[in-house]
């Protein structure tokens, strides 16, 4: 079994279908992208995966974990869908940096939060264990756990520092988003979704809020972290790019997965007439 | 009545001025927020009370709200008059808890829907993304809709003297009733002075929220902001000096006399 296996996704807005079962599979390590003209369902599967929507049916597995079934119609409660979600990473096309936040701290804020949870889940341990032996006094409790809280935190402040580092950011660390250009917002973007440690990092057209010459530094990240064997998954119009990084391409038209393979295959011999005509609209539009 | 017995009993009214504005304020800023989750509530029923309620309140006068909070529960249900100053205060604040509210929604609908979106792929619950994420933000957008609001409440507060609440105004009416005019425009310079003070505090906050959001292009809007910004402290330095060049050229009027 494949380590993310996505069964028969059906999405519907209403009367329109946008996903009309789609299949997916993803080694660990692998790098897929996903092209195909706007309109195909590429980022509904993609909003799917990251739980941002709920598909009519089908099903998913992460690394042989069910994590969503569609058969099942009661609504997932909220705090299982949030540790769900945290087994995926998303950067958006438009970046949505929180914008009060200097760089540095739009990487560590979600860590931050979670870190409160950590915290509280230690201190309750540390109680019962005090209340089965009494070993441990209420001060020596909270001794450990502001012990436990500092360093997670120093943790989280060293690692999200060696992130900025990698996405070659150090002197704008105390800037705010708007200070970025839009190469380097989507870069600290990037920093930000890996701050959480995802299992799988999606891309949702990364590079195409951008100006033609700030895509270059976005996709080196990306394939830098494609050489870190991370498991990816990139929605993508950049057709070179993708036949360099990926693993696999899927392309997809009218919500289905039309093609799908190794990306020499599926880009320099196409089958389906569908991925004939857009891979030749696309390298058109180069052309000109 | 000299100048300064006159100053001092204008002083004695100001201070129950501040006091209904600054309790006003510190209560209708919250029960505005919880009204505006009321109004933007999924469950209908709750959505249609609340726009209700707002839409009575923002229909009808304030001075009528103070007088039915003040004699209704008494002519009605016979249980007694409130105290004149919690009347007035909580007919303020419900009515501008009505009017922060409708700020607060435009504020809050105004974020755009990737900032919730970013919230909830990086883990956080409903109310973390609200708090650390999109209120500041919609703080941010309706500072100036909300310094407007704020000083209207300013004056709004000479309402309190239909159910005769010894206000700035209601004091200097006093006077008039002696035969003495000049106290009522001289309440003007207090009003004055203390909107000038506000128009400053709105202008620093502004600059402390000075951070752009999303979609708005970047540094140009900064600029314009502080600019802005200095305006405002620019005029609100100016209203302060003449309010208290108004001050010494009446005290001067009231010695001559």
């Amino acid at each position: 079994m494949a380590y993310l296996e996505i069964k028969n996704f059906y999405k519907s807005f209403g009367q329109t279908k946008v996903l009309k079962g789609i299949d997916l599979s993803l080694e660990k390590g692998e790098v897929v992208s996903i092209i195909g003209s706007s309109g195909s369902g590429k980022t509904t599967l993609l909003r799917c995966i990251n739980f941002l929507e709920t598909p009519n049916e089908g099903t998913m597995t992460l690394d042989g974990e069910l994590l969503f079934d569609g058969s099942v119609k009661k609504a997932e409660k909220e705090k299982f869908l949030r540790e769900k979600r945290l087994n995926f990473g998303l950067v958006f096309q438009s970046f949505h940096l929180f914008p009060q936040y200097t760089v540095l701290k739009n990487i560590t804020l979600a860590p931050t939060l979670l870190l409160k949870k950590k915290v509280k889940d230690y201190k309750k341990q540390l109680k019962n264990k005090a209340k089965l032996d009494n070993s441990l006094t209420k001060k020596q409790i909270a001794e450990m756990v502001s012990i436990f809280k500092k360093e997670n935190l120093e943790e989280i402040k060293s690692d999200s520092l060696a992130l900025i580092k990698k996405i070659g950011l150090e002197e704008k660390i105390n800037s705010f988003p708007c200070e970025l250009s839009g190469g380097q917002c989507q870069r600290v973007a990037i920093a930000r979704a890996l701050a959480l440690k995802p299992k799988i990092l999606c891309f949702d057209e990364p590079t195409s809020a951008l100006d033609p010459e700030l895509t270059g530094e976005v996709l080196k990240v990306i394939r830098s972290l494609k050489d870190e064997d991370r498991t990816m998954i990139i929605v993508t119009h950049e057709m070179g790019f993708a036949k360099n990084v990926s693993d696999k391409i899927v392309f997809m038209a009218d919500g289905v997965v039309e093609e799908c393979g190794d990306p020499q295959t599926v880009l320099t011999n196409p089958k389906s007439k569908k991925l004939i005509h857009f891979l030749s609209s696309v390298t058109n539009k180069d052309g000109e | 009545m000299d100048f300064t017995t006159i100053t001092l009993k204008l002083l004695e009214g100001f201070l129950t001025t501040c006091e209904i504005f600054a309790l006003t304020l510190v209560s209708a800023l919250p029960l505005g927020l919880l009204i505006a989750f009321g109004s933007m509530s999924k469950f209908k029923p709750l959505k249609i009370l609340v726009r209700g309620i707002v839409w009575i309140i923002r229909g009808t006068p304030l001075m009528l709200q103070i007088i039915v909070i003040y004699y209704v529960p008494g002519l009605v249900f016979h249980i007694g008059l409130l105290p004149r100053l919690i009347a007035v205060l909580v007919a303020f604040t419900i009515n501008y808890a009505c009017y922060f509210s409708e700020i607060y929604r435009a504020g809050i609908e105004s974020i755009s829907s990737g900032q919730y979106e970013a919230g909830k792929v990086l883990g956080m619950t409903k109310s973390q993304v609200f708090f650390k994420v999109v209120f500041v933000q919609v703080i941010k957008r309706i500072i100036p809709p909300m310094s407007n609001e704020i000083i209207t409440l300013v004056k709004d507060t000479s309402l309190a003297r239909v159910i005769l609440v010894a206000e700035i105004l209601k004091n200097a009416e006093d006077f008039v009733a002696w035969g003495l005019v000049y106290p009522l425009f001289y309440t003007g310079v207090f009003y004055l002075l203390f909107v000038g003070l506000l128009t400053i505090i709105f202008g620093k906050l502004e600059k402390r929220f000075a951070f752009v959001t999303e979609g708005s292009s970047a540094i140009k809007v900064r600029r314009k902001l502080s600019l802005k910004t200095k305006i405002s402290t620019f005029i609100g330095s100016i209203m302060i000096v003449s309010a208290v060049a108004i001050a010494v050229i009446i005290g001067l009027i009231c010695i001559c006399l």
